[in-house]
């Protein structure tokens, strides 16, 4: 695998350079023993900036009162704040309409909510759901419990020896059957980004929806759900510099309209007695109780500070970065990199060493400073699939460094002295 | 004792040679057990005779945390009587999954097994540790369902299968 590692050199790019917000992250000051954090574990959870954490705890210092414009003025500020919220992601993602978001726990819930709202009510025996080997269990499990209930067959469609979905395949599985296709935007494991847009083109000539499992995209690059021409897309605050516990499901008005609660109680209703009950339109519909009002402060102030930075820059520099990443990595005796590089992947290493386990690797990786994830990654079929028991796994974003990648390869060769 | 130590000195010399492998040729038990998290997996034979562990065969795939621990069970139990394997096994487990100070653990049964003493520590790797001990008693219980140690409630959360 040959990696074109153009300039290196953030200078020349007109990229992001990571200096210009290291300081911004509280964290990425802590020290693991001797050596310094090198944090490469963002596809499981990104870093907090202060504008962030300030926005949650101002939140609660000033106005922490209930939403649904309670007469009094701290419930009208806290019913803006999170209104105010819902508006930037909505435009975060070029959603046409605010009232198409629906804010979530995680990008899971909203899988979940598309499964027993829009799935569970419509599909019958002899429907079909399309998703991929490659999917996090959030868009595969889901899935399984339809199939189970309603006696539709789920189908996945497979991968290519070098990561990427086999369109070949995934069109041959889709059929006037399909009533939903879903897949990851990009893949947690493989870091490859999928071609939604002309996906979604075919689930649609097919009369099927298309689903978006968005928790890697929308973190790392621009996303415009109108472009994308998706029915629905799920993500998580807590992967793009927001607070864990909160997240957004997108999905067009019409679809939301026409569906079920997925969850009942306070907040999503229209009449109540006892004798029955009438329900809220979209989004209230979907948000029983009292919400994450404080997270989605902190969700908005994360959509800030990204936007801030400008997400084309920030995609250009983890482009580039992920260029050297997978360079280095290339240049490490027995060990794989599960997903060959090719120009624009994201920046998620998953690999494989001759030598040792993911877990001993990881462990040895920590005693130099260095985080990254080992295991599964809830992504078990895709490693039964490509016949690997677990992998280790580095995942980049926008305040790492060559340095921090230099120190995993640094901590990599340990590995390699100590296991052979 | 420091992890790099911890590795050199005692777990990859039986990580590289794990003793007692291999399957028994009249083996008076089997059992087996796995971690799914990190996709351990113990796979242990028995041979009883006169109330003792007459021999021990071993086979089994994972991390080097797991698989050395394995092979230090088998040579801990090898030739003892069943009732002092049951014994290193109480012990072990005060020692991993309790936490159990040093000075209150009984050197005398865990005899080398205390230079695993570091692991408990490291509580994502304690599930690891302890899948070849978990094949041991479920053997010596003759218990023949594969133990899963994700379905455990008696060990630690922690897990290190990854988001």
């Amino acid at each position: 695998m040959s990696v074109e590692t153009t300039a290196l050199d953030t200078a020349d790019c007109a990229c992001l350079s990571p200096a210009e917000v290291r300081d911004d992250f509280p964290a990425l000051s802590r020290r693991v023993g001797d050596y310094p954090l090198a944090y490469l574990d963002n596809t499981a959870a990104t870093l907090k900036p202060r504008a962030v954490i300030e926005s949650i705890a101002r939140f609660y210092a000033d106005c922490p009162a209930n939403v649904h414009r309670g007469i009094h003025l701290l419930s009208e500020e806290a019913t803006d704040a999170y209104e105010s919220a819902r508006g930037k992601v909505a435009r975060f993602i070029n959603a046409p309409r605010a009232d198409e978001v629906v804010f979530t726990r995680n990008t899971t819930e909203g899988l979940n909510l598309l499964a027993y709202s829009y799935a569970m009510p419509r599909l019958k025996p002899g429907d079909e759901i399309l998703s991929t080997v490659m999917e996090h269990h959030a868009n595969i499990i889901p899935w399984q419990i339809v199939a189970e209930h309603t006696g539709c067959t789920l189908r996945f469609a497979r991968i290519q020896p070098n990561g990427q979905l086999d369109l070949d395949d995934w069109h041959s599985k889709l059929n006037e059957r399909t009533k939903i296709a879903t897949c990851a935007h990009v893949s947690n494991v493989l870091g490859v980004v999928n071609p939604v847009r002309e996906l979604a083109q075919a689930a649609h000539r097919v009369g099927a929806v298309f689903i978006v499992d968005g928790a890697q995209s929308a973190p790392h690059m621009p996303v415009d759900v109108r472009e994308l021409g998706c029915d629905f897309f799920s993500c998580s605050a807590y992967k793009l510099l927001g607070p864990f516990g909160i997240g957004a499901l997108w999905g067009r008005y019409e679809l939301l309209e026409s569906m079920p609660p997925y969850q009942t109680g306070g907040s999503m209703i229209h009449t109540v007695m006892l004798e029955g009950t009438s329900f809220a339109l979209p989004p209230q519909r979907f948000e029983a109780g009292t919400p994450a009002i404080g997270d989605s402060v902190g969700f908005g102030a994360a959509i800030d500070y990204i936007t801030g930075i400008g997400m084309d820059r920030l995609h250009a520099r983890e482009v580039q970065l992920s260029a050297y990443l997978h360079h280095r990595l290339g240049e490490v005796p027995g060990l794989r990199v599960i997903g060959d590089w090719y120009p624009g992947k994201p920046g998620i290493a998953s690999f494989v060493m001759d030598c040792a386990h993911p877990h001993d690797v990881a462990q040895f990786l920590n005693e130099e400073g260095v985080a990254v994830r080992a295991g599964h990654h809830c992504a078990a079929p895709l490693h039964t699939f490509l016949d690997i028991e677990a992998t280790t796994r580095a995942s980049l974003y926008l305040y790492n460094t060559e340095a921090e990648v230099d120190q995993l390869i640094t901590a990599l060769g340990t590995v390699r002295e100590i296991f052979s | 004792m420091d992890l790099k130590t911890l590795y050199r000195d005692i777990i990859l010399d039986h990580y590289k040679r794990p003793r007692n492998t291999g399957a028994l040729e009249h083996p008076s038990v089997e059992a087996r057990c796995k971690n799914p998290a990190c996709g351990d997996r113990v796979l242990l034979q028995l041979s009883v005779a006169d109330g003792r562990v007459a021999q021990v065969g071993l086979q089994g795939t994972g991390c080097a945390v797991s698989q050395a621990s394995a092979s230090m069970m088998t040579e801990a139990v090898k030739g003892a009587r069943l009732e002092d394997a049951r014994a290193k096994l109480h012990e072990f487990r005060r020692m991993l999954v309790d936490g159990v100070d040093e000075a209150q653990l009984d050197k005398q049964v865990l005899g080398d097994l205390l230079t695993l003493q570091g692991v408990a520590k490291l509580h994502a790797r304690v599930k690891c540790a302890l899948c070849g001990w978990s094949a041991l008693e479920a053997a010596l219980d003759q218990r023949e369902d594969e133990v899963d140690l994700e379905l455990d409630k008696s060990l630690p959360e922690a897990k290190a299968g990854g988001m």
